[in-house]
């Protein structure tokens, strides 16, 4: 019975172990050579530098003052720090808080020419250590955001040095933020434009295709403008940026009915879905551009038939969702280049939209798998988790 | 009994499981009949599979066992096991749903925004489930015992190869499916048989051959639990009726299949129908552990008494209509191991994969699968001698002192905070957990002490409300950020959205 106990005991110290090589597996390295003094003193600035940055690319405002604000004082080595916008001050880390409130007087020179300036703070206290100040602009392309103010007892053309390389440092790093921030702007402008775009061919396409059948057989024409508008309706959606498998699989099935209709019998359509994974939550339009891509491809050229697969299946936290089609395929290396961004046509502009936006979303790991060569068909494999903290379709009931 | 019967019927089980779930009934139809396709698992089909999950050895097996060994008292057990699913439905089950968790770690990553409570509710989710998988390979040992003659351990490791092959190799795609055919297997293989049973006594004139003493005498065990159990039976019970009530809405393999339902609502409407499936299931081991204490009385004085559903067959009915209706319930008892093992299997492994195990990927999924079976293979092998449905009983202790009041709580109560919930799960299941381990391993022998070890829900589940609260009360200003909005998720039916306003229904979702 005792070995059994301790047997039992293991148990959580099994777990535990697995938690920590986890982490130390995560982080590797660890204790090494310290190097000399001054390589020190360039690790430790280069650390503070880095504990800095992330608040900063939120932008210059109040909050990431605040946090930065105490990294960066320890980064010049002064008594006070202070950050301001144009207009007030944002954070004041440490001693003589009552110093602040005179800050904004002594900037105005400043912030109109974006040159930095020294100023003595006219405190009489003998003991005060906030006697002296340097200030420098923080300027993103060209325009004066704010400034950097550092405090000393005494005057010190060191400090006022460091002062401005560390507001250079600060502008960099808001420029990043800058730059961050249109990324993501450029993203959302796209899926914009994919709303929009839902290319006039497609609609004046099936428009006619729905014409032929206005005659010959009015009930599915009107079928067919009932699909139409749907599938439109879902499109043009303007609330929410994700949506259920569920959804955006109803609307490809609207979408593969009024190709058809155009098509007939040169395409075939097999769809294998689970319905475990209906409920599983994605980016709106990720998959509608992917079949897009699979049709556009298969009818392509001298193909006279084409068969389409969409698949999607449970994998555990995952659901996995495979298209393929058996039409003239791409070259390997064209493809890498429009996932970059380098191509011009619009499949291009849809397929590195949905891997972009996917990989925004659900991190790196969860990109497009696309296996191709030319004239041997394209399989494109998407894996979404199912549950992603912040991901949740907005509110439209199916069921 | 007929070895040959018995090992068809385990055989036919197993491969009508792993083909079902390998080629079965998914889905596969050509466009014009996508519609088919686009409809979620509706609230039958989910309730049907949670049912198959849920119904385990210890139901199919342990309640009619301990019915035989203790008389009516452990009626409380059928009854417990299901009203856990009435205290899920009123609390927690459109909520969570709504909530978009697939496991108790997202869903406690969502509502406190919390990495590090992750990582404990994660601890604490291998931690029960590992509790649970180890009866389920002993039940397996024990029936393959009776039946074949094998070994005590070969049942166990079949089981545990079964699943761990299926799982890992993918096999188990179409689950939802396997999981509600188990169901309705499960409940033939017992109903079937117990009707013919109860005309068998009929036929008996009413009176059993060896009639013996009274029924329900209770006496004559000479388990540990059962003494401690003789010794403090209203504490026990209470502690049992604790657990169970409270313990099913925190248990992994339930929890990931509400994420099947389209929304809130599907799910408190399948969470009702799983009512009416279990309770109709429930009310068959009675009438075993009933039978059994006519026919087989002399099981209750050895550990075997889980083994009553088993024997009844061969002893009352007898010849080959014994033989075929024994293979029935063999085959069944075998579906109960292997849907619900496989079901935890897939819950702990996908746990340790995500957040325990370093990188991700495939082949860490299959890692972590053998990771998670090896453990409780080894805990079946070494402990025996805990009644199947004492243990289970122990996971659900685990379960209803830490998940109960995270789930509770977080669904309910806006001031929880990550300190708050990390100290309840900490103190209430980390104090059940080392509770039943200290049991299971034998190291507390008797008296108050092991009564309150064995039964641990009475206290364990208090500490952990009452941590949660009070830490949470002392820690206000690190209330999760976005607690307003994630609430408004929770409570407010997904048909409408956050600006209050109706929004249409998109009119191209067919009902």
């Amino acid at each position: 019975m005792t070995a059994t106990a301790v047997l039992l005991a293991l148990c959580p110290l099994l777990l535990a172990g697995g938690f920590v090589l986890g982490r130390r597996t995560a982080h590797p390295g660890g204790r090494s050579d310290v190097g000399t003094p001054v390589e020190r003193a360039t690790f430790d600035t280069l650390h503070t530098a880095s504990l800095a940055a992330p608040p900063l690319r939120a932008g210059l405002t109040e909050e990431s003052a605040r946090r930065s604000a105490r990294r960066l004082r320890t980064l010049l080595g002064t008594d006070a720090l202070c950050l301001t916008n144009r207009t007030a001050v944002l954070a004041w880390d440490g001693a003589g808080d009552p110093h602040g409130k005179q800050v904004m007087g002594h900037l105005e020179g400043l912030l109109d020419t974006g040159r930095s300036a020294a100023f003595g703070c006219g405190c009489d206290a003998v003991d005060c250590p906030l006697r002296w100040a340097v200030a420098a602009p923080i300027v993103t392309d060209g325009r004066v955001l704010g400034a950097l103010v550092a405090y000393a007892p005494r005057e010190s053309a060191v400090l006022a040095r460091a002062a401005d390389e560390v507001a250079r440092w600060i502008s960099v790093q808001l420029e990043l933020a800058e730059l961050d921030r249109s990324r993501t702007r450029l993203i959302e402008a796209e899926i914009k434009a994919l709303r929009a775009q839902i290319s006039p061919h497609f609609i004046f396409n099936s428009l006619a295709a729905i014409a032929s059948f206005v005659r010959t057989d009015p009930e599915r024409a009107r079928e067919l403008l009932l699909e139409f508008a749907d599938f439109t309706r879902y499109s043009f959606r303007r609330h929410g940026d994700f949506t259920t498998l569920a959804d955006e699989l109803h609307s490809i099935d609207q979408y593969l009915a009024l190709v058809r209709a155009r098509f007939g019998d040169r395409l075939s359509v097999t769809l294998q879905i689970a319905p475990e994974v209906l409920p599983v939550a994605l980016p709106f339009l990720c998959l509608q551009p992917l079949v897009e891509n699979a049709v556009k491809h298969g009818l392509e050229g001298a193909v006279t038939r084409s068969r389409i697969t969409i698949g999607a299946r449970d994998a555990g936290a995952e659901a996995e969702v495979v298209i393929e089609d058996d039409g003239v395929g791409m070259d390997p290396g064209e493809l890498r280049a429009i996932l970059r961004g380098e191509g011009g046509t619009s499949t291009g502009i849809g397929l590195s939209n949905v891997d972009e936006r996917l990989r925004q979303v659900f991190g790196d790991d969860y990109g497009l798998v696309i296996e191709t060569g030319t004239g041997a068909g394209m399989k494109i494999t998407v894996r979404i988790p199912k549950y992603r903290a912040g991901v949740h379709s907005s509110g439209v009931e199916v069921g | 009994m007929n070895e040959a019967y018995a090992i068809s019927a385990v055989t036919v089980v197993v491969l009508a499981t792993v083909l079902i779930g390998g080629f079965g009934l998914r889905i596969s139809r050509t466009t014009s009949d996508f519609y088919v396709a686009s409809r979620t698992v509706g609230p039958g089909l989910n309730a049907a599979a949670i049912s198959g999950e849920y119904l385990s050895a210890a139901s199919f097996l342990g309640v009619a066992g301990l019915l035989l060994v203790h008389g009516p008292d452990m009626l409380w057990y059928p009854v417990g096991y299901t009203a856990g699913y009435l205290v899920l439905l009123v609390f927690v089950a459109a909520p969570l749903r709504r909530s978009g968790a697939y496991t108790l770690p997202d869903f406690a990553e969502g509502r406190l925004e919390s990495r590090s409570v992750r990582r404990v509710v994660s601890m604490l989710v291998v931690g029960a489930g590992w509790l649970y998988l180890v009866p389920q390979l002993q039940g397996a040992g024990l029936t393959l015992q009776i039946l074949t003659g094998a070994p005590r351990w070969f049942g166990g490791a079949l089981v545990a190869a079964v699943v761990v092959l299926a799982v890992a190799a993918g096999g188990m795609r179409s689950i939802t499916f396997v999981q509600a055919f188990q169901y309705w297997l499960k409940l033939t293989a017992l109903l079937v048989p117990a009707f013919f049973l109860v005309l068998a006594w009929h036929g008996d004139g009413g009176a059993p051959p060896p009639a013996d003493g009274l029924p329900w005498s209770g006496a004559g065990s000479g388990q540990p639990l059962a003494t401690s159990r003789a010794d403090h039976p209203l504490y026990a019970t209470y502690g049992l009726i604790v657990a169970t009530f409270l313990g099913t809405m925190g248990l992994p393999h339930v929890v990931v299949r509400f994420y099947t339902s389209p929304n809130g609502r599907a799910a408190r409407r399948t969470t009702v129908a799983v009512l009416g499936l279990i309770g109709l299931f429930y009310c068959l081991p009675p009438v075993y552990g009933w039978l059994g204490s006519l026919y087989a009385p002399e099981l209750s004085a050895t550990q075997d008494a889980d083994a009553a559903v088993l024997l009844l067959p061969g002893r009352a009915v007898g010849g080959l209509g014994g033989n075929l209706l024994g293979a029935l319930v063999a085959g069944g008892a075998f579906a109960a191991f292997l849907s619900t093992a496989s079901g935890l299997t897939m819950a702990v492994a996908g746990v340790l994969s995500q957040d325990v195990l370093p990188a991700r990927g495939v082949r860490h999924f299959r890692l972590a699968t053998l990771l998670a079976m090896t453990v409780p293979l080894g805990g079946a092998l070494l402990v025996s001698g805990v009644p199947v449905a004492d243990a289970v009983g122990m996971a659900f202790a685990v379960s209803a002192s830490s998940f109960c009041p995270l789930l509770v709580l977080g669904i309910w109560w806006r001031r929880l905070t990550p300190p708050g919930a990390r100290a309840g799960l900490l103190l209430g299941g980390g104090s059940a957990l080392v509770a039943v381990t200290l049991t299971v391993a034998g190291v507390v022998q008797g008296g108050w002490l092991h009564t309150l070890l064995a039964w641990p829900a009475v206290w364990s589940v208090p500490v952990g409300f009452l941590a949660m609260i009070l830490v949470s009360l002392a820690t206000q200003d690190s209330v999760p950020p976005h607690t307003s909005a994630t609430m408004t998720r929770l409570h407010l039916p997904e048909s409408l959205s956050v600006r209050g306003t109706i929004t249409t229904g998109e009119p191209g979702a067919r009902p």
